[in-house]
């Protein structure tokens, strides 16, 4: 009686465990899919695009199928590295530029409900003007040459910043304020203690909005106004109807805004651990 | 009703015939005619239905607002600016999500004159302080967690203490248990029981719970509905150390009932 209560409690026992067992290799498989599943996108994504062009024969002066354009990388290899890096380079510079800026500008208009009522309705209308159409202005001013793409880069992407370091400051909940200023804290120990840590968040958060926009900025102003990177990679392979290479460029500008993104997303994570941690409304 | 009478000399906290309105404009006042009075060490609770200003007399009374008529002396000076001697404590724990509990506490000492300056260089004293008060409401040992490490009873503790840690001579409790279930309630209620027994400051508390009111005040003040006033002042004169038992008693629910009464009174005529 007792074995048999005793052997079924064992099987009782393996039973449970298989079960958990189970449940574990189900959840890293599940893990291990979504790890995967950027790749397989992206590589069914090439596929499809592959058999697309051959299925219908489609010239590669209008739509280079992915082999066409592996190729052209291969072929043009240095010119699209050295421009990458190039662009890189105006990307970085027009964006550091953008961040002291951005901070500064966003820091007067958190702290002072005076410079922010005179500044933001002309923040909006500059962030509302095309940039590609500043770029003959620049080129007015300053040639064709790496400063157009450096301040291309600049002025398109130092107003997420601003705009963000702005609320950071500008939504300090009013309990925490009164805490504070019933302690006798003054304006500028409320921002420092307070604002400047609240902020940062959204400080970050921007930066991923930011490059992004510093890229564009200066793909576009190389595109137009000069003698290096991308965009004028692009350019000139335009004029050349050098449609693979067109592609290869684009591809290259890809590959490289995801990179950038990546290491701003991984900023963020890594000087903002509290914000997703407490689940801070950003 | 008992109505004590406090000696306008040693009051130290004292609103005279105050009136109040937000806006610039002269919108309807939230506070109208309101007096009131409460002596150094005492204990006070104002109790009043929503929306009668009893936020805004709390204000009014730390000079984050000034009123448009009357006066208010704290500490026998007259309230001209925010006064930086006031612990203050939300319904709301508003700790900093970006500081350890630790860190939080350490805030008002990097604010308040003279732990400023000497922070830095006693930081040591300063810290085994901040253990002592955690320890004291029953956070020994959580002073390197995160606030959001914390559950809601626990942060609103270490948001008392960081309204204790400057040893402020006026604590101003805005609803600071209304958002915790009754059995944290009534642990928290003897925890402020004993800090004020320990440290004689006084203190202010902002409810809407009657029992709580009863159980921790010397004196209650009833406000009306808006625009705010008080309608009614009772002295509690049960005697101190006072046990949760005395909750039970009819005594104590009889002034839980008159209490209410008073309120419903104002409610009605809103
Ligand atoms: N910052 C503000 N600006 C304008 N009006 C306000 C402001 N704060 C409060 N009021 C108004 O003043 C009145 C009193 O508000 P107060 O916050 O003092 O009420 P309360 O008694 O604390 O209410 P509750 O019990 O709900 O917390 C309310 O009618 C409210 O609408
Ligand atoms: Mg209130």
């Amino acid at each position: 009686m007792s074995a048999e209560a005793d052997t079924v409690s064992a099987t009782a026992e393996a039973e449970a465990r298989a079960v958990r067992d189970a449940a574990a290799r189900a959840r890293a498989s599940q893990a291990r899919r979504l790890m995967l599943a950027p790749w397989l996108c992206t590589i069914g994504f090439f596929l499809l695009w592959e058999v697309f062009c051959r299925v219908f024969g489609v010239s590669s002066y209008v739509l280079p199928a992915p082999s066409d354009i592996l190729d052209a990388t291969i072929a043009y290899w240095w010119p699209l590295l050295f421009h990458s890096f190039h662009t890189l380079w105006m990307t970085t510079a027009g964006f550091i530029l953008a961040i002291v800026f951005g901070l500064v500008l966003g820091l007067a208009l958190g702290a002072s409900r005076f410079v922010h009522a005179g500044l933001y309705p002309l923040l909006v209308g500059f962030n509302a003007i095309p940039k590609v159409a500043v770029v003959p202005i620049l080129v007015i001013w300053f040639g064709v040459g790496w400063l157009p793409a450096v301040l291309t880069a600049f002025m398109i992407s130092f107003f997420p910043i601003v705009v963000n370091v702005a609320t950071g400051l500008a939504t300090i909940e009013p309990e925490v304020e009164d805490v504070l200023r019933a302690l006798g804290a003054r304006k500028l120990d409320i921002m420092l203690k307070v604002g400047v840590p609240r902020s940062l968040p959204y400080f970050f958060g921007s930066l991923k909005v930011a490059i992004t926009l510093a890229y564009v900025g200066s793909v576009i102003a190389e595109y137009n106004a000069s003698r290096n990177g991308i965009g004028n990679l692009m350019a000139r392979a335009s004029a050349d109807f050098n449609v693979p290479l067109l592609f290869a460029a684009l591809i290259a500008l890809a590959v490289l805004g995801i990179m950038i993104y990546a290491v701003m997303a991984w900023l963020e994570r890594r000087m903002t651990a509290w914000a997703q941690r407490s689940q801070f409304a950003a | 009703m008992a109505k004590g009478k406090v000696s306008r000399l040693n009051a130290f906290v004292a609103l005279k015939d105050v009136t109040h309105a937000y806006g610039s404009g002269d919108g309807f006042p939230a506070v109208e005619h309101l007096s009131l009075s409460i002596a150094e060490g005492e204990f006070a609770a104002v109790v009043g239905p929503s929306g009668c200003g009893k936020s805004t007399l709390m204000k009014l009374a730390t000079g984050l607002q000034f009123p448009r008529a009357g006066t208010i002396l704290v500490g026998g000076a007259p309230v001209t600016q925010p006064v930086r001697i006031a612990g203050m404590a939300f319904q709301n724990p508003t700790l900093l999500p970006w500081r350890t509990t630790l860190e939080n506490l350490l805030l008002p000492l990097e604010i308040v004159e003279p732990h400023r300056s000497r922070l830095k260089r006693e930081r040591g004293s300063y810290v085994a302080k901040a253990e002592r008060l955690l320890a004291q409401v029953g956070l020994k040992g959580q002073g390197g967690k995160y606030p959001w490490e914390l559950s809601g009873g626990m942060q609103q503790r270490a948001s008392l203490c960081r309204a204790l840690i400057h040893e402020p001579q006026l604590l101003l409790l805005d609803e600071p248990f209304g958002a915790l279930d009754a059995f944290t309630r009534e642990e928290l209620w003897c925890v402020i029981r004993d800090l004020h027994a320990e440290r004689r400051m006084t203190v202010v508390l902002v409810t809407h719970d009657l029992r709580e009111a009863t159980f921790l005040a010397d004196r209650i003040f009833c406000m009306s509905a808006r625009p705010g006033r008080i309608v009614a002042e009772r002295v509690v004169d049960f005697p101190r150390p006072r046990d949760l038992e005395v909750t039970y008693t009819k005594a104590f629910i009889d002034i839980v009932h008159e209490l209410r009464g008073h309120i419903a009174d104002a409610r009605k005529t809103a």
